[in-house]
């Protein structure tokens, strides 16, 4: 296997940061032991939540199904271990929207039998891909690179389109997170052999395996692997090391020199992207019928005790994981679940690792921390914009609350990647105000929707009314019609019924 | 002499060539302003609540193009109405005359009470009640806009409004 | 040709009819809150000036100076601009009924926007030939609409940055005009003595 090649697009703006990934790259991965209990959202994807097919009391296995996926865009969950459920509560998440979450806790009995396959499962490549999808579907597989889109829906729409690379995301472009650099060095041969199933699933010919600069023993060790299997079609490819290069879109441009048009997809330049997770995940499942239910963690930060990378199961509590990496010091002052750029902060050790867990980071003060001044016009944050958006005149249209200027500077592209935050001079929360307007003009269009159907129910209502009122007219017009032909003789008869009912009223 | 009615002449001359021309172009070059009308309808929340003092939101929108009404008489559109209509007619953004509510509001039906006398049902705007003679009516949540006009019709005082928040 | 270069760049630039003259100056306020409204203005008034230079060039050189009633020039010049501007409104009734609404009362204001009549009035006193006339009322309507086009965006600008409370509205839209006025001067410079 050749060096890896470098000719590559440009990727405009972007900084480049600290790394901060030395300190839990020291070590090999660490098993988290099974915990006495595990707290299992039933929502840890994109779509609509999972729904629950078992009750209290009962005894689960390990890769058992507990959660089927439910409505157009879902996924299913399953036992992390094998034990009993105990309840299917609320408990905290580290979710956008609200604090609590609807989950199915177990009680670990210690043993984690797993659950024995259905069937025998005939080798991948002797698969349909249409079989291989909805098999995919059913492991529960959703992107690991924190996006959790769920893999089956978006591989099932990737095959409508005209696709001609795969691309493996093993960039990890934002600091601390270093779970995918030691997936690419332990386990280079799950990822590629994922990459081969994904080849055949989407009956592509090239895959394009990216990584960062910052990561040369995972380089090597998958050139090395891929030495061994000798696939011609398997290319690794370098990228600098600048934030945010790992972004689906930044990674399509970087690679292929080709642009995502607005609000489109990388398979409308015909491109697939994938997280290296996702793709292990992917080969543990069609290989070894390993659902998802455990993934790789960084925990590091300077209020960690030791840094370091885990493997855990989903379920796990923060708290445990954070007690099996030397608990906290005493500079520890804010959690955040995610990186330091677009993670979540949240405030209790109780939530979960979810399937969107890839970094618990525990810093002593916040990334981008200062009192907020006025803009000073500097112009600094267009600079590193990686979408070439312009957040100054965004951040303006925000305040005034101007939609159809956000839409037309582009504020539905913005990828909050935090990159205009970091370098503001004046601490302005951009990434924070581009987020609630986002939601804001949401509000608009769902508005706007709601008033273009209460319209058509009216007009329709007006037409109904109308027509109704027309019969009765043409009725009205056919009964006189009828009346006159019948001749003087029928209307004398009605007049006199008429005098009659008058003269008993 | 002659120079005083050369000049009066001449003016009056070319006053008339003006007048005709521009009479001829008036009439061969007739005024649309219907796609107006529509434009300024899709801007109201069709509620069609007649809160405006018009019948609907289509005349009302009518009376906004033709008669100069003001902008700012539709309380569900609220501020942001105004402020969209005053942008695409170049009007002057007005405060809202009267206050709108502070949370949308749904209609209900209370089933204990219900005669089934078909008013609700024949007052609503947008067909958001469904129910037949005598029988049981219910709201579709989903499909009210909270106008309010089907809560006075109703002879035995079942339907009323719920804060939807 | 170059003698139609030198019209053009002097109306446009180094004597702008807004900036530097100071005609015009009701629409440049009123009519420049919004792009698309400015846009049509410009339109509607590069039509009128176009137009009525022309038509007032022809009515001086063979009606008025034949018949030695060159003192009627200002009234007769507004007459036929009144009705050039009529029929403007009548052609942006008929294509924009939108752009008529915005517009509103601005467009029959174009009559007496003192650029239009300025135009006029210059084209006599300077003398100037049919072609020249012609250039001269485009090169007017140029430096108009590249001014209001200008003043627009930056109001747009405006109204969404966090402008102090006594310069608000009015205020900072005259300041503005004001400093534009300032930089347009700057090309006075560019009239060498030959």
């Amino acid at each position: 296997m050749s060096a890896p090649t470098y000719d590559l697009g440009k990727l405009h703006g972007g900084l480049r940061l600290e790394g901060h990934k030395s300190e839990s790259t020291a070590q090999a991965i660490y098993r988290v032991p099974v915990p006495a209990q595990l707290v299992l959202p039933i929502a840890q994807h994109v779509g609509d939540a999972a729904q629950p097919i078992v009750g209290i009391g009962e005894r689960v296995l390990k890769g058992q199904l507990i959660a089927e996926a439910y409505g157009t865009l879902g996924a299913p969950v399953h036992a992390s271990s094998s034990g009993k459920i105990v309840a299917i509560e609320p408990w905290p998440v580290a979710r956008r929207y609200g604090d609590n979450a609807p989950c199915i806790i177990i009680e670990s009995d210690g043993e984690d039998r797993a659950i024995e396959p259905a069937e025998t499962r005939p080798s991948y490549d002797s698969l349909r891909p249409d079989v291989l999808l909805s098999m995919i579907l059913q492991g529960g597989i959703v992107g690991l690179g924190g996006a959790v889109f769920p893999t089956a829906q978006k591989l099932m729409q990737a095959v409508t389109c005209e696709l001609t690379y795969l691309i493996l995301n093993g960039v990890e472009c934002e600091p601390y997170i270093s779970c995918d650099d030691m997936l690419m060095r332990e386990h280079a041969r799950e990822v590629l052999s994922g990459a081969q199933i994904l080849m055949h699933a989407l009956s592509l010919d090239v895959a394009y395996i990216v990584v960062e600069s910052d990561k040369p023993q995972a380089i090597q060790r998958l050139a090395e692997v891929m030495g061994e299997l000798d696939d011609e079609r398997l290319v690794l490819k370098q990228v600098p090391t600048i934030y945010p290069s790992g972004g689906e879109d930044q990674l399509v441009q970087l690679v292929t020199n080709l642009e995502v048009p607005t609000g489109g997809l990388p398979t409308d330049v015909g491109c697939l992207v994938q997280n290296v997770g996702t793709a292990a995940a992917i080969y543990k499942w069609i290989a070894d019928h390993e659902p998802l239910v455990s993934r790789i963690t960084t925990v590091t930060g300077d209020g960690i005790a030791q840094p370091m990378n885990v493997e855990a199961r989903l379920g796990t509590t923060v708290a445990d994981i954070v007690n099996f990496a030397g608990g906290y010091t005493e500079r520890a002052q804010q959690l955040i679940i995610g990186g330091p750029m677009t993670g979540k902060s949240v405030t209790t050790d109780r939530v979960p690792i979810v399937k969107a867990t890839n970094c618990i980071l525990v810093l002593s003060e916040a990334p981008s921390a200062g009192v907020e001044r006025p803009c000073i016009r500097c112009g600094e944050c267009a600079e590193v914009c990686p979408i070439q958006l312009l957040p100054q005149q965004l951040f303006w249209y925000a305040c005034a609350d101007d939609e159809s200027k956000l839409r037309r500077h582009g504020l539905t592209d913005c990828i909050e990647c935090g990159c205009c935050d970091l370098v503001c001079p004046s601490h302005i929360p951009l990434t924070a105000d581009f987020r609630k307007a986002k939601g804001r003009m949401q509000e608009l269009a769902d508005e706007k929707a709601r008033a273009e159907r209460a319209r058509q129910r009216f007009e329709a209502r007006s037409r109904r009314l109308e027509k109704e009122q027309r019969e009765r007219d043409s009725e009205l017009a056919e009964q006189k019609e009828a009346a006159k032909k019948a001749g003087p003789a029928a209307i004398a008869e009605i007049l006199k019924r008429k005098q009659q009912q008058s003269g008993d009223d | 002499m002659t120079r005083m009615w050369t000049a009066i002449l001449t003016i009056a001359l070319i006053a008339l060539l003006a007048g005709l021309a521009l009479s001829y172009a008036s009439c061969t070059l007739p005024a649309e302003s219907s796609g107006l009308i529509e434009q300024v309808n899709r801007l109201l929340p069709q509620t069609q609540c007649a809160q405006c003092g018009y019948a609907g939101c289509r005349p009302y929108a009518i009376a906004i193009v033709d008669d100069n009404a003001p902008i700012n008489l539709c309380p569900p559109g609220g501020d942001a109405t105004v402020q969209r209509i005053g942008a695409l007619l170049g009007r002057e953004v007005l405060p809202l005359a009267t206050e709108p509510q502070a949370r949308p509001t749904v209609a209900i039906i209370d089933e204990s009470r219900c005669i089934g006398c078909t008013h609700c049902r024949n007052a609503c705007p947008v067909d958001a009640i469904i129910g037949a003679h005598q029988l049981m009516h219910t709201v579709i949540q989903s499909e009210c806009t909270g106008c309010e006009l089907c809560v006075a019709p109703c002879p035995v005082d079942c339907i009323g409004m719920r804060s939807l928040a | 040709m170059s003698e139609i270069i030198v019209i053009l760049v002097g109306t446009v630039f180094v004597n702008n009819f807004v900036l530097v003259r100071f005609l015009g100056l009701c629409p440049f306020l009123g009519v420049s809150r919004n792009l698309e409204a400015a846009t049509g203005m410009s339109l509607a008034t590069a039509f009128v000036l176009t137009l009525s230079s022309a038509s007032a060039y022809l009515l001086h050189r063979f009606v008025l100076v034949p018949l030695d009633i060159e003192y009627l020039r200002t009234i007769s010049f507004i007459l036929v601009i009144a009705a050039s501007v009529q029929f403007t409104e009548i052609m942006v009734r008929r294509m924009s009924p939108l752009l008529n609404q915005v517009l509103g009362i601005y467009i029959p204001l174009i009559a007496t926007n003192c650029a239009v009549l300025g135009v006029a009035l210059l084209n006599v006193q300077q003398s100037n030939g049919f072609a020249q006339s012609i250039f001269f009322g485009f090169g007017a309507s140029a430096g108009f609409a590249l001014v209001l086009i200008m003043f627009a965006t930056i109001r747009e600008r405006l109204d969404a940055a966090d402008i102090p409370a006594p310069f608000r509205g009015t205020a900072i839209a005259l300041m503005t005009a004001g400093i534009m006025s300032l930089a347009f001067m700057g090309f006075s410079g560019m009239a060498r003595p030959l």
